[in-house]
């Protein structure tokens, strides 16, 4: 609010009587458009909707809707490769030129499986899939990544629960300039 | 004036300027086709110039997916980029956005959301700054093994680095509109193209000298760079400059999108990755003579790059001529700005034996470039992103020239 007071005082400008500051440029969105656009999912399990989805479902999307891309088995490609759990074991993508980063080898959270799928796939027609859908396809890839079993629902509840094999690896950037290298 | 007995051009000869001009770029003679310029009249003004026919700067594709292109640094003078020649990378291809429909939403951690379209975002007091924006993949393709890339130009090697005067409304600004609320320390900015693309910055850029850009290089941002209006973060990497934005969303923690975690992050020889790693170090390329020129005789030759930093000003840029065993100061170009490619100059007299050259930038914090060794040693040899090592050409005593510091 300072800063408000301050920008109202440099640029000439003073409160209004309902207390607003600024230029008034802009209008205040309806609640339904606010919800339209906020499609994001956090970490917590902030953002994600209502539904449902299993391994069984996720595995006949995934042929229908992914494999093309992703290969049958998550591996092939022809673009990014989805499954993986090798190297298990140190973590050394920084010390070994050439690791494949998979969701099961890379990924911190299992939340960021669903944002990206429900907003980006499938390629030739991205933003399509219900909720439920993507629960779906988040399941089958997480029982082909190993790290739920078949019979495991996914949804609001389970997918923040999901403990991905990296959610420990990931440090803030500690680079500031100046003669040291980091 | 021969056709202007009248004092102005007759029809005829309209005609005929006409004809010449639409025959010159349809039928590149064999030869230049070119008469000689005092005895013919030149051709007349033109509602959207275009390059001489004898200059072809071209973008060049990243890869055959074509979700990035390379700008042509061996062809540009100066600092800026033409906007036409900006390196792209796409996530979601290039959408093609309506300025009548577009609105960006601001919400989250805010006393006020606010929608602001296009022409209300251009009412807000205007800023502009002239920076540089690189990918923060630039140069992956002669970190690992430069010796296979010997005969790459450094478009090819280094092109995915642009600079533009960017034209827009400081977030500063937005942010006082919509009254950030205390706590506040990330927000989420979201594309409107088909990857819907996202990422979370730090509350503090936003304060600090983040733009929502709308102009390029005195005109509206070009479509692949974001019309009608993006994120831009001087010194940040490309990635986090949002492109096409429609949404941010103000919060107390990072969003953890899949660019901010799977993609753009840096993995370190001891077992973690680095994330959030925006700023972009400090480095420097030479662009001029590089792959595939040939010095065709010994003699004087201008040595010629470009520099920069995402932290500040560059300083100082030495240039060896001698593989790195001595280095002399080379001469900065006006202007020197923070956070923007700075052209810098070398006087070299070639002695016809084999010469291998390399820059070496340092900016106002006191980074110096690291050589490729001590680059690989700190970050290890298979990190991704943030190459930011000291870059060779080696001249061979014919005349031609390769990448890296091996003939």
């Amino acid at each position: 609010m300072r800063l408000v007071a301050l920008a109202g005082l440099v640029l000439g400008l003073f409160a209004q009587d309902d207390g607003e500051t600024g230029f008034g440029f802009g209008r205040e969105p309806t609640e339904e458009e606010i919800r339209r656009l906020d499609i994001d999912v956090m970490p917590d399990g902030t953002g994600l909707p209502a539904g449902e989805g299993t391994v069984e479902k996720g595995r006949e999307l995934y042929y229908q809707l992914c494999a093309a891309c992703h290969g049958v088995t998550g591996t092939e490609g022809p673009n990014d490769v989805l499954v993986g759990r090798e190297p298990r074991d140190g973590f050394p993508f920084g010390r070994e030129p050439g690791l494949r980063k998979t969701i099961g080898n890379y990924w911190p959270y299992a939340t960021t499986i669903y944002d990206y799928t429900y907003r980006a796939m499938p390629f030739d027609e991205p933003g399509s899939l219900e909720p439920d859908e993507v629960y779906s396809l988040v399941a089958f890839i997480l029982h082909m990544n190993e790290l739920i079993e078949e019979d495991v629902v996914i949804d609001k509840n389970s997918l923040p629960e999901v403990l991905m094999p990296a959610r420990d690896r990931f440090v803030p950037d500690d680079r500031s300039g100046g003669p040291e290298l980091k | 004036m021969a056709n202007t007995s009248k004092g102005k051009l007759s029809r005829r000869a309209l005609l005929a300027a006409t004809a010449g001009a639409v025959g010159a770029k349809l039928l590149p003679a064999q030869d230049s086709g070119t008469k000689d310029p005092t005895k013919v009249q030149g051709e007349l003004a033109r509602e959207l110039g275009e390059r001489s026919r004898f200059e072809e700067p071209r973008r060049t594709f990243f890869s055959s997916s074509r979700n990035a292109s390379n700008t042509p640094l061996q062809d540009l003078e100066g600092i800026i980029t033409p906007a036409d020649l900006h390196f792209e990378r796409h996530h979601g291809g290039i959408p093609e956005i309506d300025p009548d429909s577009y609105s960006l939403l601001i919400h989250g951690m805010v006393e006020r959301p606010r929608t602001f379209t296009l022409a209300e975002l251009k009412r807000f007091p205007a800023v502009a700054m002239t920076r540089f924006l690189e990918c923060s993949g630039n140069g992956f393709r002669t970190f690992r093994n430069p010796d296979e890339h010997k005969e790459e130009t450094v478009q090819q090697v280094e092109g995915l680095t642009s600079t533009s005067e960017w034209i827009g409304v400081p977030v500063a600004t937005l942010f006082k509109e919509v009254g950030v609320l205390p706590g506040a320390k990330w927000f989420l900015a979201e594309a409107m193209d088909a990857a819907v693309m996202t990422r979370s910055i730090p509350i503090e850029k936003g304060w600090d000298d983040a733009l929502i850009a709308y102009g390029q290089n005195g005109e509206a941002i070009r479509p692949e760079q974001g019309y009608p209006a993006r994120l831009f973060l001087p010194g940040f990497e490309g990635s986090s400059n949002v492109k096409w934005i429609r949404r941010i969303e103000v919060a107390d923690k990072p969003f953890m999108t899949r660019e901010e975690t799977s993609k753009y992050t840096d993995p370190l020889p001891d077992g973690k990755a680095r994330m959030f790693s925006f700023v972009m170090d400090t480095k420097s390329i030479i662009t001029h003579p590089t792959y595939p020129m040939k010095l065709d005789e010994k003699g004087f030759w201008e040595i010629k790059g470009l520099a920069w930093s995402g932290r500040g000003k560059i300083v100082r840029v030495d240039v060896s001529t001698d593989g790195g065993r001595h280095w002399e100061k080379a001469t900065l170009q006006d202007p020197v700005l923070p956070k923007c490619h700075t052209r810098f100059r070398f006087g070299w007299n070639w002695n016809g034996e084999q010469a291998t050259i390399m820059s070496r930038a340092t900016d106002e914090t006191g980074q110096t470039q690291p050589t490729l060794s001590e680059l690989k040693q700190v970050r290890g040899p298979g990190t991704t992103y943030h190459y930011n090592q000291i870059r060779a050409w080696t001249v061979r005593a014919d005349g031609s020239i390769v990448y890296g510091e091996n003939a």
